[in-house]
C-alpha cells in the first residue's frame, strides 16, 4: 500500500502545484487578495504531500518492498539501512523525487518568509515556483514514476546499488547539489515576478540576496563534496575531470557567483539591473540544462543516468518553455539598459563588472566545450570528445586576472575610487606576494629533492598571497588598532573576506597539487620499493581480505622517509559479487600539506601487482577552501541588514515577524 | 538598444535546436540493426552437455523468445520469476547463458526453476557478439522462420511483456499457424 | 563626435574585438583538443591520421592481451567485428578491462598503425558499454551482414 499512497500523494501535490501556479497569478492581476493568499497555503500543502510521497518511497526501501520496480532495481536485503536510504536517490526516478522535494522545501520557505514582501509580488513568485513544480511532478508521473509495481510476479531479491555509490559521500552529495541547483529557482522566480510587475528597485534586490547566497552556499558545498568523493572513491586520485556532468554543475555555480556580485551593485547603486535579472534567469536555466544533459543521456559521461529519449524530449520541452519563455519575457519587459555614466573608472561598480565579464566568459567557454561534441555529432563531423587541456587553457588566465582584481575588492568605493589610492594600497602586499611567490618555490627545490623550480607554483603563490595580504591589509585598516572596530564590521564584509580567502586557499590547493604532484605506476613484487621524492614506498604484499558483500585483496605498503616509518597504507581491490563490479579502494594518508595516495591495480602473475603511488601536496586545500567559500556565502547572506530593514518595513502589517 | 534584449532568447532558440537534433542522434540509442534480420548462425554446446551442440536451425519452426542470462547478472534475478510464469503459460523460451560458469548456472536453474527449453552455453560470448548483446538480460523475439522480430534490452516484467511483447507474440503465433 | 558618443563607440569596438579574439581562440583550442573517435575499420582503412591524438575502441580480442613480464607495458587488440587494431599501453588497466569486453584507448597511431595509447577506458559497470563502442560494433555488424547477403546471392 505504501507505494500507492506515495503515488497518490504525488498526484495530490501536482494538483496543488497547478492551483499554486494559476490562482495567485490570476489574483495578482485581478487584485483578489484571497486568491493571492492561496499561493502560500498551496505551497505548504504541496510540501507536505511531496514529503509524504518521499517518505513512502523511503519506507518501501527500508521494508525491501521489491514489488516496487525502482526498489527492486536499486536495493537488496543485504544493503545496510543507511545505504537503503541513499539508494532512494541513487538512480533516476528517486533522485527526481528528491529534486521535487527540495523544490517544495524552498517554495515553502519562500511562502513562510514572503510576508515581508508585498502580496502581489510574493503571489507571483509562488506562482512561478508552482509552475516549475508542475513541470517536475508531471515529469515524475508521466515518464519516471518511482512507485511503479512489478506485478504480479514479485522478485524475491533486488538488484544492487552500484558499489561506487555505496558510500557516505553519496548520501550527502546529491541532496546538497540539488539544494543548490533548485535553490536558484527562487531568484529565478523573483526575476520573473519582477519582470511581470516591472519592479526592479533596491528592495527587490534586497529580498533576493539572501536566497541567492543560500543557494550558492549549497551548490558550493555540493560541488566540493562531489569532487572529494571522486578523489577518494574512484580510487585513482583525480578530483576534477571536466566531465560534462561536472561542467553542468560548475556553470550555474559560475553564473550564480556572478549574480551574487552583480546584485550587490543593483541593490546599492541601482545599476546593472537588466544584467542582474538576466543572470538570475541564466543561473536557473543552466541548472535545468544540467538536468537535461544528465537525464537525457545525450552526452557521454560517467554520471549519465540510463538514457531514455522520452525523458529527454520531456525535459527539453520543459526547458524550452521555462527558459525560452522567461528570456522572451525579459526581451519584452526587461528594463532599458542605460549608459552607465554615474560611475567611473576605478569604482566598485567597474570591479564588479570585471568580475562578471570574467565569470560569464568562463561559463561561455565551458558551455561551448561541453556542447561541442554534441554539435559535432549533429553536424556529422564525427565522434569527438573535448580534452581537459581545452578547459585549463582558458581557465588558468581567467582565474589569474580574477584573482588580481579580487585583491582590490575591499578597497574600492562605489561610484569612484582614486586609482592612485588603489596602487598605494597594493604596493606592500604586491611586494610581499612577489617575494614569497618567487622565493618559496626556490626553497622547495632546496628542501624537496624532487621538485624543479616550478613556474606554475610561482604564479599560484603570488596570486594566493596577493589576495590574502590585500584582504588582511584591508581588515587591519578597517580595525585600525581598536578591537571595538571589529564589532562594527558587517556580516557582508566578513562573508566576503572569508569567501575570498577560501577561494585563495582553493587555488593554492589546485595550483600546488598540480605543480608538485608526483605519480608513478609501477610493477611491484613483495619487497620492492619505489621512491617518490623524499618518500619511499615499500610493497610488503597482498592478502585476501573479504568483506560482507565483497571479496577483496588488501595490499600493505610501508611509507618511510629516511629510516623513519611515516605510515602503513592498506589499499584494496574489491570485487562486489552481486553486481560483478570491481572497485579500487585507495589508501590515503592525508595531511594539510600533502596526501600520500596508493592504489592497487591488477595482479600481474606471480606475486607481482601493478601499483600506483602518488604524493599530492596541498591537495586537501582545494576542498577546505571551497568549504570556506561556502561558509563566507552563508555569513554574507545572514547579514543583519537584510533582517533589520525588512522588519522595519513590515512591522506595521505583521506581528512577531519571522526572520530571514 | 531594445533589440539587444532579444539576443539571449535568440541564442537560446539556436541552442534548443542543437539540443533537439542531439536528442535525435542520441549516442546511446539502441539500434534496430538486428530486427528483421535472421538470427545469426552459430554452433555452440548446450548448457546441459547431454543435449550436445546446438545451432541456429534448432530455433526455427516455432515462435520463441531468446533470453540472454547469466548468474553474474543481478537484474536476471528480477525477471526470472516472470520467465518461469511465461514458460508455464506455454511460451517457448530459449536461454542464452552468457559468459557464465556452468556449475553456477546449473545451481541457478535448480534453485529458481528452469523456464528454458534448452540453454545455449556461450562461454566466450561469441554468439553474444554476433547478436550485439550489450549485457544481460536481453530478450529477442523470433518468429517461426527464425527471424528476429523484436529486441528488448533490460528486464522483461509483466508491464514490458504486455506493452511490448504480448501483441506481437500473438500476431506471430497466429501467422505461424 | 560628441565625447560620450565617442566613448561608447570605443567600448563597442573593444567588445567586438574582444569577442572576436575569444571566439577565434575557442575555435582554435577546440580544434586542438577535440579528440576524434575511430573504429578499428576506420583506422585500418587509413581514415585516421597518424601522429594525432585520437580515440579508438572496440571489443578486446580474446587471447590478445599480453603483459610484459618486467614492466607495466601491455599489448592488446580491439575489434569492431571486421577489423583488428593493435594497441600498446604502459600503465594500469582499468578495473573492468577484460577480454571480450568493450574498451576505448586514447593515444597516437605510429607508422605501423598501432595505437600508442596514453589512456585506456573500459566500461563502467555491467550495464554500460561506451556508446561509441556500441555504435562501432553495430556498424561493423551491419557491414558484415551486408557482405554475407552479397556472398549468399553469388
Amino acid at each position: 500500500m505504501t507505494a500507492e499512497l506515495g503515488h497518490i500523494a504525488l498526484i495530490i501535490a501536482l494538483c496543488m502545484a497547478v492551483f499554486q501556479t494559476l490562482v495567485p497569478m490570476v489574483g495578482s492581476f485581478k487584485g483578489y487578495q484571497s486568491w493571492m493568499r492561496l499561493g502560500q497555503t498551496m505551497a505548504f500543502g504541496q510540501f507536505v504531500f511531496i514529503a509524504l510521497s518521499f517518505a513512502c518511497l523511503s519506507m518501501a526501501f527500508l521494508n525491501d518492498d521489491f514489488s516496487v520496480a525502482y526498489v527492486a532495481n536499486n536495493s537488496n536485503t543485504l544493503l545496510p539501512d543507511r545505504f537503503k536510504m541513499s539508494a532512494v536517490w541513487g538512480a533516476h526516478e528517486g533522485s527526481l523525487l528528491l529534486w521535487a522535494l527540495i523544490l517544495a522545501g524552498w517554495t515553502a520557505a519562500v511562502a513562510l518568509f514572503s510576508r515581508r514582501m508585498p502580496l502581489v509580488f510574493s503571489a507571483r513568485v509562488l506562482s512561478v515556483l508552482g509552475f516549475i513544480a508542475v513541470g517536475f511532478a508531471l515529469f515524475l508521473l508521466l515518464t519516471s514514476n518511482p512507485f511503479e509495481r512489478i506485478l504480479p510476479v514479485i522478485p524475491l531479491e533486488g538488484g544492487d546499488l552500484n558499489p561506487l555509490l555505496q558510500d557516505f559521500g553519496l548520501i550527502v552529495h546529491p541532496p546538497m547539489l540539488y539544494m543548490g541547483y533548485v535553490g536558484f529557482s527562487v531568484p529565478f522566480a523573483f526575476a520573473i515576478a519582477a519582470l511581470i510587475g516591472g519592479q526592479f528597485d533596491s528592495a527587490w534586490a534586497r529580498w533576493a540576496r539572501p536566497w541567492i547566497n543560500a543557494a550558492w552556499m549549497f551548490l558550493t558545498v555540493g560541488i566540493c563534496l562531489g569532487s572529494w568523493w571522486a578523489y577518494y572513491e574512484l580510487g585513482w586520485g583525480g578530483w576534477w575531470f571536466w566531465d560534462p556532468v561536472e561542467n553542468a554543475s560548475f556553470m550555474p555555480w559560475l553564473i550564480g557567483t556572478a549574480l551574487m556580485h552583480s546584485i550587490a551593485a543593483s541593490e546599492k547603486r541601482g545599476v546593472f539591473r537588466s544584467w542582474t535579472l538576466l543572470l538570475a534567469i541564466f543561473t536557473f536555466s543552466l541548472s535545468l540544462l544540467g538536468t537535461f544533459l544528465v537525464r537525457s543521456g545525450i552526452l557521454t559521461s560517467v554520471h549519465a543516468f540510463a538514457s531514455d529519449p522520452e525523458r529527454g524530449v520531456f525535459i527539453l520541452a520543459f526547458l524550452f518553455v521555462v527558459v525560452g519563455g522567461s528570456l522572451l519575457l525579459f526581451a519584452l519587459r526587461g528594463p532599458q539598459m542605460r549608459s552607465s555614466s554615474d560611475y567611473q573608472g576605478w569604482s566598485r561598480e567597474t570591479m564588479l563588472m570585471v568580475n562578471n565579464v570574467l565569470l560569464v566568459s568562463a561559463t561561455a567557454m565551458i558551455l561551448v566545450g561541453t556542447l561541442y561534441p554534441l554539435l559535432a555529432d549533429v553536424l556529422d563531423l564525427g565522434k569527438i570528445s573535448v580534452g581537459p587541456p581545452y578547459f585549463s587553457f582558458f581557465f588558468v588566465p581567467i582565474t589569474t586576472v580574477l584573482m588580481l582584481f579580487l585583491g582590490f575588492a575591499g578597497f574600492t568605493r562605489w561610484q569612484w575610487t582614486d586609482a592612485r589610492l588603489l596602487l598605494r594600497k597594493g604596493v606592500v602586499p604586491g611586494l610581499i606576494s612577489l617575494v614569497l611567490g618567487l622565493l618559496l618555490p626556490a626553497l622547495a627545490v632546496e628542501q624537496l629533492s624532487w621538485s624543479s623550480y616550478s613556474l606554475s607554483a610561482v604564479l599560484t603563490l603570488i596570486l594566493v598571497f596577493w589576495v590574502i595580504t590585500m584582504s588582511a591589509e584591508d581588515l587591519l585598516l578597517k580595525v585600525d588598532g581598536k578591537m571595538s572596530n571589529l564589532k562594527g564590521l558587517t556580516g557582508s564584509y566578513w562573508g566576503m573576506l572569508i569567501a575570498h580567502a577560501g577561494l585563495a586557499i582553493c587555488v593554492l590547493g589546485v595550483g600546488l597539487s598540480a605543480s608538485y604532484d608526483l605519480q608513478r605506476d609501477v610493477r611491484m613484487v613483495p619487497g620492492d620499493h619505489v621512491d617518490l621524492g623524499e618518500y619511499s614506498f615499500q610493497f610488503v604484499g597482498v592478502k585476501p581480505a573479504d568483506g560482507p558483500n565483497f571479496s577483496a585483496y588488501r595490499g600493505q605498503v610501508l611509507v618511510t622517509v629516511g629510516d623513519q616509518l611515516i605510515t602503513t597504507l592498506w589499499p584494496e581491490k574489491r570485487n562486489y559479487k552481486a553486481a560483478g563490479q570491481t572497485m579500487t579502494e585507495a589508501a590515503i594518508d592525508g595531511k594539510l600539506t600533502r596526501d600520500l595516495y596508493v592504489s592497487l591495480g591488477e595482479p600481474l602473475g606471480g606475486n607481482a601487482w601493478a601499483i600506483r603511488v602518488q604524493v599530492k601536496p596541498f591537495v586537501r586545500c582545494i576542498w577546505l577552501g571551497a568549504l570556506m567559500a561556502g561558509l563566507g556565502g552563508l555569513i554574507a547572506g545572514n547579514d543583519k541588514r537584510y533582517r533589520r530593514r525588512k522588519s522595519r518595513l513590515t512591522t506595521a502589517s505583521n506581528v512577531g515577524g519571522i526572520r530571514v | 538598444m531594445r533589440l539587444a534584449l532579444f539576443l539571449p532568447v535568440a541564442l537560446f532558440v539556436v541552442l534548443s535546436v542543437v539540443l533537439l537534433l542531439g536528442l535525435d542522434s542520441d549516442p546511446t540509442e539502441l539500434p534496430s540493426a538486428l530486427v528483421d534480420e535472421p538470427f545469426p548462425a552459430f554452433r555452440l554446446e548446450a548448457l546441459d552437455p547431454e543435449q550436445g551442440f546446438i545451432d541456429e536451425q534448432q530455433l526455427i519452426g516455432e515462435v520463441a523468445l531468446v533470453n540472454v542470462w547469466a548468474t553474474w547478472c543481478y537484474a536476471c534475478r528480477i525477471e526470472h520469476a516472470m520467465l518461469n510464469q511465461l514458460a508455464e503459460s506455454g511460451v517457448k523460451i530459449i536461454g542464452l547463458n552468457y559468459k557464465d560458469n556452468r556449475a553456477d548456472a546449473f545451481e541457478w536453474l535448480t534453485l529458481r526453476g528452469d523456464p528454458y527449453v534448452f540453454s545455449v552455453f556461450d562461454l566466450r560470448g561469441s554468439l553474444g557478439i554476433d547478436l550485439g548483446v550489450y549485457g544481460a538480460p536481453e530478450t529477442f523475439l523470433i518468429d517461426a522462420q527464425g527471424m528476429i522480430r523484436y529486441r528488448r534490452v533490460g528486464v522483461v516484467d509483466e508491464r514490458v511483456w504486455s506493452n511490448e511483447f504480448a501483441g506481437l507474440y500473438a500476431k506471430l503465433k497466429a501467422e505461424a499457424q | 563626435m560628441h565625447p560620450l558618443r565617442k566613448q561608447r563607440l570605443q567600448i563597442v569596438v573593444m567588445i567586438i574585438a574582444a569577442s572576436a579574439v575569444a571566439t577565434g581562440l575557442i575555435i582554435y583550442m577546440l580544434g586542438q583538443n577535440a579528440n576524434y573517435f575511430y573504429t578499428p575499420s576506420q583506422v585500418l582503412s587509413g581514415e585516421a591520421p597518424e601522429g594525432t591524438f585520437i580515440r579508438a575502441g572496440g571489443m578486446v580480442v580474446e587471447g590478445s592481451v599480453r603483459r610484459d613480464p618486467n614492466s607495466l607495458a601491455v599489448n592488446f587488440e580491439v575489434t569492431d567485428g571486421s577489423a583488428i587494431l593493435g594497441i600498446r599501453y604502459t600503465g594500469i588497466l582499468p578495473d573492468l578491462f577484460a577480454e571480450n569486453e568493450a574498451a576505448i584507448a586514447a593515444g597516437k597511431l605510429d607508422q605501423n598503425r598501432v595505437l600508442q595509447a596514453s589512456e585506456v577506458l573500459a566500461k563502467h559497470d555491467e550495464k554500460y558499454t561506451p556508446p561509441e563502442v556500441a555504435e562501432s560494433m553495430n556498424a561493423a555488424y551491419k557491414a558484415k551482414q551486408k557482405q554475407k547477403r552479397k556472398a549468399d546471392k553469388l
